[in-house]
């Protein structure tokens, strides 16, 4: 999986509360058992005026510069709430999209981002309007290392995240591969496992 | 130390601790369907791993699959057959059981699990599916997560997961007539924000809780993830028990015994702490329905469309202002009359048996306006056959209604069948999010009696006019 160490550029703001994943990548966007291309039909309806021929609403935050493939986008409240699909993820990720920064996400969503090299930063609302100001054509940095987000005019703030979360995004570790370390553990547990629920394995 | 039933479940699977509130934990049902299971099991067998247990894995053809009626895997959704094809291939070169096409117990994954016994009191149970909180209705510890993680669960027979907080909603006292399970939990949302679980498990009990069909548990489930949720359960009870048995992948003889005296400890211990707790008085429950592009934006189908003037903030009001604008609607207009063009009754929320009598009680010897188009998902096959045996499937086609083969259907758009641009349906589904049923459909939630007493006045209606039974879906 792709590292996740430090990223600077632009933030773009899409403070919508409640963002689905069903925006994020619509079903009929999902055309093939794959990983790849997604990106294309990201956020689909909202940023095509006509999705069919794939026809760019102006009025949307990603189609206006500076926005334009925005690494990082600023987002509402329970961000990638709702369907589990991966898609979602892939989708921002195809597009370039490597931090949503929010108050809170989709918690499959968020375990999706981790999975594949994209931060899921959270900061309270309040602190998040203070980089809105900032959100223009002044980048933002990103430090998953030490744990702050800068803004161009020079303010910093501090963020937390699960440790485990942390590591998987900065060494960008095959997270399979660390469990299956643990496979004598597992084949323990399940002896164990056995003989405490016999019924299940009946 | 007094514990949560989440608590107890969550230390039987506890397979290590990780430190930092995160354990590696246990998994003992995997299920997967063709949209994102597909690529679990691709992505499995291209990095050249193996599933460990495929007898504790099973796959249901439900997202993708056509309902009309002398279906193959052919779809109106381009490309759709691909996933169908490429999951069986998937499944059957890693071993793993398929609910397929043309095997009458296919059908919706949540729907098929907890009917065939793959869902049991007690287990671990994940599939790349938002709404498997719904299995949590029998007492399981099941949760929705990505097609990474299961491929994770399928390689591995765990997961590693953050420790939820614990949060119990208490239903307390009885249910007025006419309202049920859904209007329940689009209650709890509409009062507490589509955020309102975020980051806990959520044991729903309560008097109301005890009371409902362990079907309408499941509906009741099935939306705790519209509430931002990790997932939902409840506790296992008699009924519980008198559900599962006999069911083909329950335990049998002695171990349905053992089965028992295991279950009997899945209940949140009398002095356990929860770190929050929301009681609900079901007096004040009405039959609910939703008015915008969030499940938190509903509403008794007596109210009022809300107006943005009044919002609690600018981004509410935002909000509101930008799905009046979706919904076609206007500040202060009464939900009750509002002429309707489609109703749907499907779904993992509401396609069981007890969904489908309810409705039934109110389209029989009833029609649907001119105008509405109709349709009626039945959530497996065996659904279907049961609600054939009734006669139901005979009161849904003389209402107008259009009788379904199994599948999640027009809960969502795919790029197969949709309800038009512009169209308002009553719909028995979970989201009613912008798009989800089509571009540019209209989607209100309900419960099945309000879908069938909506579709048969035309407009949204209140089903407590036309029938003051109990209702449970």
């Amino acid at each position: 999986m792709e590292k996740f160490i430090r990223l600077t550029g632009i933030a773009a703001p899409l403070f919508r509360a409640n963002v689905d994943t069903d925006a994020i990548i619509p079903s009929r966007e999902m055309k093939r058992v794959s990983k790849e291309g997604l990106g294309e039909g990201m956020f689909a309806d909202w940023r095509y005026s006509d999705v069919a021929n794939r026809v760019e609403n102006p009025d949307f935050v990603l189609n206006r510069a500076p926005f334009r493939q925005a690494p990082i986008l600023l987002a509402g409240a329970n961000f990638g709430c709702g369907s589990s699909r991966e898609h979602a993820v892939w989708a921002l990720k195809d597009y370039g999209v490597r931090c949503v920064i929010a108050p809170s996400f989709g918690a499959i969503f968020q375990g999706n981002c981790v999975r594949n090299g994209i931060l899921p930063l959270v900061l309270p609302e309040h602190e998040l309007a203070t980089l809105v100001d900032a959100a223009g054509p002044a980048p933002l940095t990103v430090d998953l290392d030490g744990q702050t987000v800068h803004s161009a005019d020079g303010r910093t703030l501090s963020f937390g995240i699960a440790p485990a979360d942390r590591e998987m995004l900065l060494e960008g570790l095959d997270a399979i591969g660390v469990t299956l370390k643990r496979l004598p553990a597992i084949k323990e547990f399940e002896g164990a496992y056995r003989t405490r629920h016999p019924w299940m394995f009946a | 130390m007094a514990k949560t039933l989440v608590e107890k479940l969550w230390s039987r699977h506890c397979v290590a601790d990780l430190g930092d509130g995160t354990d590696l934990l246990y998994i003992d049902r995997v299920l997967l369907h063709e949209r994102t299971g597909s690529i679990a099991l691709k992505g499995l067998a291209e990095q050249g791993r193996a599933v460990r247990h495929p007898d504790r894995a099973f796959v249901c053809m439900d997202h993708i699959v056509d309902t009309r009626p002398g279906r193959g895997d052919e779809t109106l959704m381009p490309g759709g057959e691909a996933f169908i094809r490429e999951t069986r291939a998937a499944a059957n070169a890693a071993g793993i059981r398929i609910f397929d096409i043309g095997d009458n117990r296919q059908g919706i994954v949540h729907v098929v699990s907890p009917e065939q016994g793959i869902a049991l009191p007690g287990l671990t149970l994940v599939c790349p599916d938002s709404h498997t909180c719904t299995q949590g209705g029998l007492g399981a510890l099941a949760w929705g997560i990505g097609s990474s993680e299961a491929a994770h669960a399928l390689a591995t027979q765990t997961l590693v997961v953050r420790r939820p907080r614990q949060m119990r909603v208490r239903f307390e006292g009885d249910l007025p007539p006419g309202v049920g399970a859904k209007d329940m939990i689009l209650h709890l949302i509409a009062a507490h924000g589509a955020g309102g679980g975020s980051g806990y498990a959520i044991e729903f009990a309560g008097s109301a809780v005890a009371a409902l069909s362990v079907e309408a548990r499941m509906t009741l489930c099935n939306m705790a993830v519209e509430f931002a949720a990790w997932t939902g359960l409840c506790a296992p009870d008699a009924k519980t028990i008198a559900w599962v048995e006999g069911r083909p992948f329950a335990p049998k003889g002695t171990a349905w015994h053992q089965a028992l005296a295991d279950w009997a400890d899945l209940v949140s211990d009398e002095d356990a702490v929860f770190d929050k707790e929301i009681v609900v008085d079901c007096a004040g429950i009405a039959p609910t329905i939703t008015w915008g592009t969030s499940p938190q934006h509903a509403l008794p189908v007596t109210g009022f469309v809300p107006d943005p003037a009044h919002a609690a903030d600018a981004n509410a009001a935002e909000a509101q202002r930008r799905a009046l604008a979706y919904m076609g609607l206007e500040p202060g207009q009464a939900l009750a009359g509002l002429p309707i063009d489609g109703a749907f009754i499907g779904s993992c929320t509401n396609s069981r048996l007890s969904d489908l009598r309810a409705a039934a009680a109110i389209l029989k010897g009833r029609h649907v306006a001119p105008g509405v188009r109709a349709i009626c998902v039945p959530g497996s096959g065996l659904v279907k056959a049961a609600a054939e045996a009734e006669g139901l499937h005979q009161i849904f086609l003389d209402a107008g209604f259009e009788w379904r083969e199994s599948g999640c259907s027009m809960c969502f758009f795919a790029g197969g069948e949709s309800f038009g641009k512009g169209e308002r349906v009553v719909s028995s589904t979970n989201r009613n999010f912008e798009n989800r049923q089509g571009p540019g459909t209209r989607s209100h939630l309900a419960s099945p009696v309000t879908v069938a007493a909506s579709a048969i006045a035309g407009r949204i209606a209140d089903a407590r006019a036309l029938a003051a039974q109990p209702v449970e879906g």
